[in-house]
């Protein structure tokens, strides 16, 4: 199993870790027992994702496409957010092994959380926007 | 801190020694005769076969004829196993006795036939690792037709009670097999005292190349022709043999076993300092005894990490590591070894094994323990599941 140059970059160099404080959404996925967990914090501001961290207990592929997915929606409005699909995060990692495409899921279900938690502390019924965020047993 | 590059991965394989090497090279382009040609350059391969046979059977205290070349541990071990079991399962022996915590060369070979007809038992180990002989006599019954137990464990290390249940076998008539891949040049074996019909070894992990193993069978066992063809191996194995590794099998061997003594006294203390370094992290733990454990191995679990990335980062400092998390193991579960054990998945993913060999430092051991902290820390601050263990207090080991 070879990881490519982009991943081992966003491996030994992750972007964006760390915790926001008074985030305006947190989402987190995964669980310890399957081996990865991937926490997803949000700063919005109106429409616009002014700031992402994240933080991610995992293999090499895990850490590498939460960074890679805190890149890709910084700055970006939810509904661009909305759209980011695990594919476009490997596409952007120049690919993963097949054992790790589940990684790149785990991503897209991270914002996806973060985005359900933002909307529910708005007051807002996260569903009819978001859809149903699959949890881990179903990215396996 | 100086980079370094330490090998510490001997348990998954070893560099051909160079004394190796130079037993083997004559054989690629001087004598490369087939065994079984009739001319001087084959009768020269031939005496090679037999040179060797005797070698490696006198390591282990064997005969010569009792020594029968293969391709490595997993051949012999499919071949003891399968072997035995298609011999005396037609005499109405359908009943296996094995471990949980074997290699997959075993487990899967015994699933197998379970899928043919056979029962398997499969032992329970203590926390500790090891197996109780008492549980393996108690396991045995009238239609087992085979006992097989591995030497040493090739994750955690833990060396098993093999001569006690070797004599519980012998007393039951019980055929005993043992997958010795871990523990041949590490503990003293010796086949007759210690009451073994058949053992499998692996050439790679002693420094002789990778492609070459045996299997020892005790005379008056008559396993099934492995392979059909020639009459290589008196017949129980056809195709021409590769001579220049068996002749660094046999090199190999004799160098390993030569002073086992002298490298257990020199890794002991190496190995128990970088247990106890490690250890000195909050909740880490040691995986199996550290007293029935084979002097170059180091398994620990480090909470609220996981192993891929340990891994990962330990490389990008140079040093190669294994690990037994999922995400190594290619499957959704972490390693059987470590849950047999009674761990928990989450403290089974975070596991690091060190497996090192003569040539192994204080300085290695002091580079290591350096470089396990920092990049400890480091994905612990990125780890949610730590920073929850933080707030909680949870302590899970």
């Amino acid at each position: 199993m070879i990881y490519s140059e982009k991943v081992m970059d966003h491996f030994t160099n992750p972007r964006n870790v760390g915790e926001i404080e008074n985030a305006d959404g947190i989402g987190e996925v995964g669980n310890a027992k399957c081996g990865d967990i991937m926490k997803m914090y949000l700063k919005i501001d109106g429409n616009v994702i002014t700031d992402v961290k994240f933080k991610t207990f995992g293999c090499g592929a895990a850490v590498a496409t939460s960074s890679m997915a805190t890149e890709l929606i910084m700055g970006k409005t939810i509904d661009e957010a909305l759209q980011l699909t695990n594919k476009a995060v490997m596409e952007a990692l120049d690919g993963l092994p097949a054992v790790k495409v589940h990684c790149s899921v785990l991503a897209e279900q991270a914002i996806k959380s973060a985005l359900w938690n933002y909307y529910e502390k708005q007051g807002v019924d996260p569903e009819p926007i978001i859809g149903k965020v699959p949890d881990c047993e179903d990215c396996h | 801190m100086e980079k370094r590059y330490i090998y510490a991965d001997h348990a998954a394989t070893t560099a051909v020694s160079p004394e190796v090497l130079e037993e083997m090279l004559p054989y690629f382009t001087e004598h490369y005769g087939n065994a079984s040609s009739i001319y001087k350059m084959g009768r020269e391969s031939h005496a090679a076969l037999n040179n060797a046979r005797e070698r490696v059977a006198a390591c282990l205290g064997a005969q010569a004829n009792e020594i029968y070349f293969t391709a490595g541990g997993s051949e012999s071990d499919n071949w003891a196993i399968k072997g035995t079991c298609d011999r005396l399962g037609a005499q109405g022996k359908k009943h296996i006795i094995t471990s949980v915590f074997e290699h997959h060369a075993v487990l899967h070979t015994c699933e197998y036939l379970e899928k043919h007809g056979f029962e398997v038992t499969y032992l329970p180990v203590n926390a500790e690792g090891l197996i109780d002989p008492a549980d393996v006599e108690k396991a045995i019954r009238e239609d087992t037709a085979l006992v097989t137990i591995m030497y040493a464990n090739n994750e955690i290390g833990t060396i098993q009670p093999i001569a006690e249940i070797g004599a519980i076998c012998k007393a039951h008539k019980v055929l005993f097999h043992t997958d010795a891949v871990q523990a041949v040049g590490n503990v003293e074996i010796d086949v007759k005292a210690q009451n073994i019909d058949m053992l499998s070894l692996s050439g790679h992990k002693f420094h002789a190349p990778k492609g070459v193993g045996a299997l020892y069978v005790r005379r008056g066992i008559i396993l099934p022709n492995l392979v059909h063809g020639g009459g290589q191996e008196s017949g129980r194995r056809a195709g021409t043999e590769n001579v220049a590794g068996i002749m660094g099998l046999a090199k190999a061997i004799e160098i390993a076993t030569a002073d086992i003594p002298a490298k257990i006294a020199k890794l002991t203390p190496l190995r128990d300092k970088l247990i106890d370094g490690i250890l000195k992290l909050p909740q880490t733990r040691l995986n199996g005894s550290r007293e029935q454990r084979l002097c170059g191995n180091v398994n620990v679990s480090i909470v609220g990490i996981e192993g891929e990335s340990l891994l990962l980062m330990m490389d990008y400092h140079g040093v190669c590591a294994s690990s037994g998390s999922a995400c190594t193991s290619g499957s959704l579960d972490p390693s059987h070894v470590l849950l047999s054990l009674g761990l928990k998945h989450e403290v089974a993913h975070g596991s690091l094994r060190l497996s090192f060999d003569k040539d192994f430092t204080e300085e290695d051991v002091d580079y290591i323990l350096e470089v396990i902290p920092q990049v400890v820390s480091r994905l612990r601050e990125m780890s949610p599941m730590w920073e929850k263990m933080c707030k909680e207090g949870t302590v899970l080991v």
